[in-house]
């Protein structure tokens, strides 16, 4: 799974989606890789205004990716900034995370991920 | 007619064979009127990439087909997809049917959409609040006495067995009471998950499911929901066997 995908998900469990812990999930002992992919700037261009922005702060540190500015650049300073074109590139576009899991900062409960693929089916006492 | 994506690689033992439904699917969404529809809410310009969801992709049919012709069925390829399955198995078949089609139209010099990955999962469970733009649902919609239940996070993880594929095909299938067990657990996510501004969602019923009593229902949430058949097939003695209704919110 892409690293982007954490910016759309939040714990399964009922209880924490309300809680502004649960969001984004936290990738503990996360193995990437990276795919190449061509530069598609209007891509990133147009996904920037629906990041949310503190959220990737938090992916992006905890995966030990160069620290992004605490406030989002506007359309016209990301068309400009080509140093932070391609690390967003990098971080949004081409890497993936193939083994590891996804923690849950309210009720602490790990998601594996294997194989790249993230596994929030979950265990009967917490349905 | 754009074309239908390869699935020869797929295990049909475990997983979903694309069939009618699938492929009403497919017709309509690239039909003028749902183009029309797609295209006047979705591409205006420098608008944010629309994120669009499937749940419950089995072979990847649908998806891949969205996230290969974005430009020609919404007016852009710059657009986020990704889809959720019950099946392991579906999930990483979902992934490769993707990644054929997408290469399909490298091929051709054609562009497409950019596929985030499949996750594991039960519905819109894990989906943030507010975020799809376009959800995409072909359910177990056959009415069953009972339901094979959602899988534990520890099956199917490697080797399955002859009972394990079975469960494997009822998960596809079986919808319960009326076939709307499942479809009405994931109506009732609808207005949490679908972005207030532009959300829309595309699903497949028939006519055991009593689409025109789904149809009120929606309606009676309120605040500008719509729900209308946009598409039809097998006609059979003056009723159609399957539709697909489109569920959105007209802003006042
Ligand atoms: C009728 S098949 C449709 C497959 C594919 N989209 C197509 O059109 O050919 C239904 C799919 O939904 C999946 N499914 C069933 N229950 C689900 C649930 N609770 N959450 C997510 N997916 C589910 C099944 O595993 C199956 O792949
Ligand atoms: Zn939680």
């Amino acid at each position: 799974m892409k690293v982007l995908t954490l910016n759309f998900l939040t714990c399964a469990v009922k209880a924490c989606k309300t809680t502004s812990t649960s969001f984004p999930l936290h990738p503990k002992d996360c193995e990437l890789v990276s795919d190449t992919i061509a530069p598609n700037p209007q891509l990133l261009l147009n996904v920037l205004p629906r990041i949310d922005w503190n959220a990737l702060i938090i992916t992006a540190g905890e995966l030990g990716f160069p620290t992004l500015p605490p406030t989002p650049p506007t359309r016209e300073e990301l068309e400009s900034n080509e140093k932070m074109m391609t690390e967003l590139h990098t971080l949004l576009l081409e890497t993936q995370i193939s083994e590891g899991s996804l923690v849950c900062g309210n009720c602490g409960h790990e998601y594996k991920i294997k194989e790249g693929i993230a596994n929030f089916l979950l265990p009967n006492h917490l349905v | 007619m754009l074309p239908t994506p390869s699935t020869s690689h797929v295990d049909f033992e475990r997983i979903y064979e694309p069939a009618e439904d699938s492929y009403l699917l497919l017709d309509t969404l690239s039909s003028e009127t749902e183009k029309d529809f797609l295209r006047t809410r979705y591409s205006a310009a420098h608008s944010p990439s629309p994120l669009v969801v499937e749940v419950g992709t089995g072979s990847g049919v649908v998806l891949s087909f969205l996230n290969a012709h974005a430009q020609t069925i919404l007016g852009r390829a710059d657009i986020l997809t990704f889809g959720i399955d019950v099946n392991r198995f579906a999930c990483k078949a979902t992934e490769q049917t993707v990644s054929v089609t997408s290469q399909e139209q490298i091929t051709h010099d054609l562009s497409h959409g950019f596929y985030m990955g499949n996750i594991l999962g039960d519905l819109t469970n894990t989906l943030k609040a507010g975020v799809v733009d376009i959800l995409v649902f072909n359910p177990p919609y056959v009415p069953t006495a009972e339901l094979p239940g959602i899988p534990s996070p520890g099956e199917n993880t490697t080797e399955t067995s002859f009972a394990d594929d079975s469960k494997l095909l009822a998960l596809s299938y079986a919808g319960g009471v009326d076939g709307m067990e499942i479809t009405d657990r994931l109506l009732l996510s609808l207005p949490e998950v679908l972005s207030h501004q532009t959300g829309c969602a595309y699903i497949l019923l028939c006519a055991q499911n009593k689409p025109d009593k789904v149809k009120e229902r929606i309606k009676g949430w309120g605040s500008g929901w719509k729900a209308e058949t946009v598409s039809t097939s097998g006609k059979k003695g003056g009723w159609e066997k399957l539709q697909i209704i489109r569920i959105w919110r007209e802003n006042a």
